[in-house]
Order: C-alpha cells, then structure tokens, then sequence
C-alpha cells in the first residue's frame, strides 16, 4: 500500500482529515526547507505538498509567485528539490511527499528519468498543474509503474464527464480547487464546495482533498467537516514571507498548531 | 499528393502544440474551440469578418517591389508585402478583428490582451472600442517604460492597462498575468491572444485568422509577376505573421519558407531570441510543447532583443513543426543587422519599418545578394517602424 494511501485509511479509521500544508521548496532559502517540513510534521501535517519552483507559475497568484522567486534567486531547480525530499527521508520515512509543480522542469529531465529520481528520493504523489489528463498518459504510466500517485486537480468547471476521465487516471487522491482563479485568491464559498465534493464522490472512492480559500481556523474547520484532506497553501507562505531567520520554525508551528487543532475539531461530533 | 493539414483535433502538430493547462482553464478551451469550429466556415461570420478587413483594416494590403533597394543590394528582386500599411500599423489587427467577432458571439463583453511591444495592446485595445467591448491589457513593466507612446495610445482608445511587475516583467509574464486574468474572470472574459502560441485552439485559430497574408499576397504575386515567389521571408517571434504569410504557401513547391529569428547581441553571446536558431531543448510553456530557451532545471531563460515584438522564449508550435519536417527553414538576424537594414529601407524606399520586420529585411538583403537578378523574395513587412523611433533615436544617442 502507498503511503498516501495508507495515511487516509488511517485517518479514517478515526474519523479524522488530513492536513495537507504546502510551502515551496527553497523559499525563503534552501537551507530551511528540510527543517521546516520537520517543523510541519512535528506540528499535525499528515503528508507535505512540496512546491517546486518555476519561473512562470501562471496558475499562481502573487504570494505562490514571490515564493518561486526567492527559491529560484538560490538556484534552486527540480534537482535541487529532490535532493531536499532524501535529506527529509533521513529522519521521516513516514509522512507522504507530494511534489507540486508545473510540466517544464518534469519535460528537462525527462518522464522516464524523472520518476526514476523521483522514485529514488522516495516521493510518494506528483500534482504537475498543466499537465491534464489528455497530454500526460505516458507520464503517468511511468510514475505508477513506480508506486507513485499521480495526484489531479478537480476544479468548479471541470464537467461530470471530466471528472470520470480524470479520476481513472489518478491515484493517492484527488485535489479539489475550491475557487475559479489562482491560488490565494478571495474566500471560499462552503456551502458550494460541499456540493462538489458530494458530487465528485459518487464518482469516485478515492478520497478528495480540497484546497485554495483556506486561510485559518475558522475555513480550516469548514472545510474539514467535508473533505478528507484540506490542503493550505498561500497562507502557509504568507507566514514564511513575513517572518525572519530567528521567528520562522515558531511562526510555522504556530499556524499549523491553529489548523490542525480546527481540523481535527471538525469531525469530532 | 497528401494536402498539409495540420494540427489535429486536439490541437497537435507532431509533438508539439496542445493543451497543457490548469484544470480551471480547460472548460473555457473546450468552449472556445467548439464556437471556432462552429464560425471558422460560417458564411455570415466570414462575411462579416471580410468587410471589417476591407472595411475598417484596409486590405488587401498592396505588395511592392522595393526595387531601388534591390538595385541597391545588387541580386534578386525584393517584394514587400506591405501590413505596415494596416490600420494601427502592423498585421496584428487582422487577428484581433477575427476574435473580437468571435467574443461577441459568444457574448463576452470583455476581453483581455497581453502585449511586448504593444502593437496587439493597441490592436485589441482598437478592436474593442470599434465593437464596444470592455478591454484590459496586460504589458510588462519594462515594456511600459520603453514602449510609453503605444501604453498612450491604449488608453486613448480607452483600454486599461496593467503593468506586470512579476518574473522578468515582460511579454512572457504579461501571458503569465493574463492567464491569471481568464482563469479567475472566465464566465465574462474572452482571452485575446495575439500569436500563434498559446494552447489549442489559439495558434491554429491565429494562424487561420493571420492567413489572409498569404493567401491575398498568391494573388498579388500572380498578377504581378505571374508567378509565386523563389522565397517567402518573415520574421519570428511568437510567429504570427510568418504563419500567416507561410501558411497558404506550404503546399506550393518550390517556394522556399525562411523563418528569421532575433540573435540580439550574437548567437554566440546567449543574449538572443532565437529558441529555433539555437536548437533549444523542446519543453512546455504557456499551454503548448514547443522549442523555449531554458536551463538545466526547465526554467525559462531571459531573451534579448532590440525588438520587443521578437523578445519572446518560445516560438509558435506550427513553426517547430515546420522546422522538423524541414518544410520552413530558420535563421537568425542581430540587433546590429537588423538596424542597417531598417535604415537601408528608410533611405531608399521611404519606408520606416518596424524593427522585428528589419530582421526579415536584413536576412532577405543576405540571400538577395547570392540570387539571381530574376529571382524573385517576398518579405512579409509586417509592421511600420514610427513605434520605434524613441529606440533608433536613443541607440544613436539622439533625445527626441
């Protein structure tokens, strides 16, 4: 069983969802990167989504953008972030990896040689934004051939018959846009997305993570209360921007001690 | 013999092209391309796209034969399709005209634009006012200094404009801004393109619009010559107007096709535009698969040239495929080339051309010269160059 996998079963078991935070590799610096996910695990994240920067993120908005650009004034590429995943590896090799990211960096190197390395830094899930179902069947030929989820948005527009296409091609779980737009964009309407996911599950088993909108205890919890996994993103990264060398682990864990207490509050009843 | 026909349903020629987008887009790509599909052959829609082109844009556009320049540069004889002669002064309008339609019909009242140089800028921005559609055009801020003339000119003709201040702040990241734009505005907006790069349906849909170069300049080069031409010259960027002059010409024999690239400062130097020229790693970039210049790692690599309208690090996935079935040939021209060129034509023609269309020029003088004085060259003048005249002057040190 895939850890992706067995970390839902295992939240299941207790009625609980997962907490997903995402923060971009090498923002604000690479040598961070490593500590912070320790920092999110210690804290309640039940699998990492690990941004890969790019220099033209354009399903983005400006907080994920300034993100990409810190990490890339350090150089730091697809490589790079992979060598951060074996360094984690060292000392976790519990909490799923999902790599997020755009299709040129993968293209560079390679689908073959890409979920080789992948593999190789024991990465569990990929999301790569532009890459819908019908231009990546090879690709994610070669990363389940390898144990790795090939993990898919699901936005508002996507159509009943879309939504079959792509869950036949994904595995791990799959990943709700909660908003038309980029990330970090206005709030989010529950009451709509609560539909959604109700509709997305008589299509599928796999279970839905929902994400973009989530920006503190209160949506967290919402949230929480119909997803299986909520993914929090710009607002992790705000965080990051805003603090220094000295406050950053602590203001990470503080944002993560108020999400997870919000998730794990909104199964409870 | 098997006629082109090229990309296929999904949009592909070859391995390049396609629709390599964000989830939220592909709903708003399906739309569009079954609208296209419904229009492209409509009687009504291409008549009424035919008498805005005569109407409003001015076609056809004359071909001429820059004979004195010919003379001048010793060698074949050198034709010029004149597009400068355009309303807003480029081809880009033929284009903008065609989607504008297409937005009213599918009930868009607004639409959005990237722009480099600001030539599509001004052209969307023209188009929307004609058809009294809201208009936003995103333009990076580098551009929005070094092009302030044409951000006037949008504004005048009451668009508004935004500068992009991400990445390296010019047209790549004003494609960037306007993606962002459609995805988050979608049930409203039509996205404008303004070349033949994009994802599926844009670069055929642009090319198609485009075409009407090639297929009007076949007529022209009939009646004045009777006969087509030995070579058919245009440069590239993104690709628009050498799609469109190639695009009916493909299955003529024995008409040569010559892409020209921008190679800013020298090949040799890395400070280029020119992702065909230099062989560039074939990669995925702003919804299509195509030749891009970037490093190790995928990431895009900053261009150069003293044209914005060729500042770009991709090209058109039609020419990438037309480049690897060897049916178009590319080349590449410097910023000092193609400045000779722009003043050659100016003193001897009087004609003031764009500067992206200079690097056609330059390369079209280059062949011209190992040609026979029978031979005939078809240069696509895609742009009149009095949006350059702050850069000519500052390159001479001159302050207007």
């Amino acid at each position: 069983m895939s850890r992706i996998k067995s970390v839902f079963a295992t939240l299941k078991q207790h009625n609980k969802t997962a907490l997903i935070p995402y923060i971009t590799a090498g923002d604000p610096h690479p040598k961070h990167t490593v500590n912070l996910m320790h920092t999110l695990v210690k804290n309640g994240a039940d699998m990492i989504e690990l941004g890969v920067p790019f220099s033209d993120p354009m399903a983005d908005g400006p907080i994920i953008q300034r993100a990409s650009e810190r990490a890339l004034a350090h150089k730091v590429g697809l490589t790079a972030v992979l060598e951060m995943v074996k360094a984690f590896r060292q000392t976790n090799q519990v909490t799923p990896i999902i790599l997020m990211g755009y299709a040129n960096p993968i293209e560079a190197i390679g689908a073959i040689a890409f979920a080789d390395r992948a593999k190789a830094a024991d990465v569990d899930g990929v999301i790569t934004v532009d890459y819908p179902p019908e231009e990546c069947g090879d690709f994610v030929r070669e990363l389940r051939a390898r144990d790795i989820d090939p993990v898919f948005l699901l936005s508002p527009t996507t159509e009943p018959k879309r939504v079959e296409l792509i869950v036949n091609q994904a595995s791990g779980f799959v990943y709700y846009v909660s908003l038309k737009g980029v990330t970090g964009a206005a709030n989010l309407d529950i009451v709509e997305v609560s539909a959604r996911v109700a509709a997305i599950r008589e299509q599928t088993n796999l279970p839905v993570g929902v994400g973009f909108g989530i920006r503190d205890a209160t949506t967290a919890k919402a949230t929480a209360a119909i997803a299986d996994a909520v993914v929090v993103g710009s607002r992790m990264v705000q965080v990051i921007e805003a603090s220094n060398e000295d406050n950053l682990l602590s203001n990470v864990a503080a944002l993560m001690t108020e999400l997870k207490t919000a998730v794990d509050a909104a199964k409870l009843n | 013999m098997q006629l082109y026909d090229m990309p296929d349903s999904r949009g592909h020629f070859g391995q390049f092209g396609g629709t390599f987008v964000a989830e939220t887009l592909v709903e708003a790509l399906d739309e569009l391309r079954l609208m296209y599909e419904k229009y492209r052959h409509d009687p009504v829609f291409l008549t009424e796209l035919a008498y805005d082109l005569k109407y409003f844009v001015g076609r056809p556009s004359p071909i001429y034969h820059a004979k004195r320049w010919s003379d001048k540069v010793g060698g074949a004889q050198i034709y010029l399709k004149r597009e400068d002669l355009n309303h807003t002064g480029a081809h880009k309008v033929n284009n903008t005209v065609g989607q504008a339609l297409l937005a009213k019909r599918m009930g868009k009242p607004r639409v959005i634009a990237e722009t480099g140089a600001g030539q599509h800028g001004v052209a969307t921005a023209t188009i929307a006012a004609r058809m009294g559609l809201e208009c936003v055009v995103y333009m990076g801020s580098e551009d929005v200094k070094r092009q302030a003339p044409n951000v006037f000119r949008m504004k005048l003709l009451g668009a508004t404009v935004v500068p992009v201040e991400s990445g390296s702040k010019t047209l790549k990241d004003a494609l960037n801004e306007a993606m962002r734009d459609w995805v988050t505005n979608v049930h409203n907006t039509f996205y404008i393109i303004g070349t033949v790069a994009g994802p599926h349906p844009y670069p055929m849909m642009v090319r198609d619009f485009q075409a009407v170069i090639g297929v009007e300049a076949k007529i022209q080069m009939q009646e004045l010559v009777g006969r087509q031409p030995d070579a058919v010259v245009a440069c590239v960027g993104g690709g628009s107007n050498a799609m469109g002059i190639f695009y009916p010409y493909i299955d003529v024999p024995n008409v040569r096709l010559i892409g020209v690239e921008a190679a800013g400062l020298g090949m040799e130097t890395g400070m280029h535009a020119a992702p065909l020229t230099a062989n560039s790693p074939v990669g995925v970039l702003h919804g299509n698969r195509t030749y891009l210049m970037q490093d190790v790692d995928g990431n895009i690599i900053e261009t150069h040239s003293v044209s914005a309208g060729l500042d770009y690090p991709g090209v058109g996935p039609e020419h990438a495929w037309l480049k690897d079935i060897k049916r178009a040939e590319y080349v590449a021209i410097t910023d000092d080339e193609a400045m000779t060129a722009f003043h050659s034509l100016c003193r001897t023609e009087g004609i003031i051309p764009a500067l992206e269309s200079s690097h056609a020029l330059a390369y079209a003088e280059k062949m011209a010269k190992t040609m026979k004085k029978d031979e005939i060259i078809l240069v696509n003048l895609s742009g009149r160059g009095d949006k350059d005249i702050n850069t000519v002057a500052k390159l001479a040190n001159i302050t207007l």
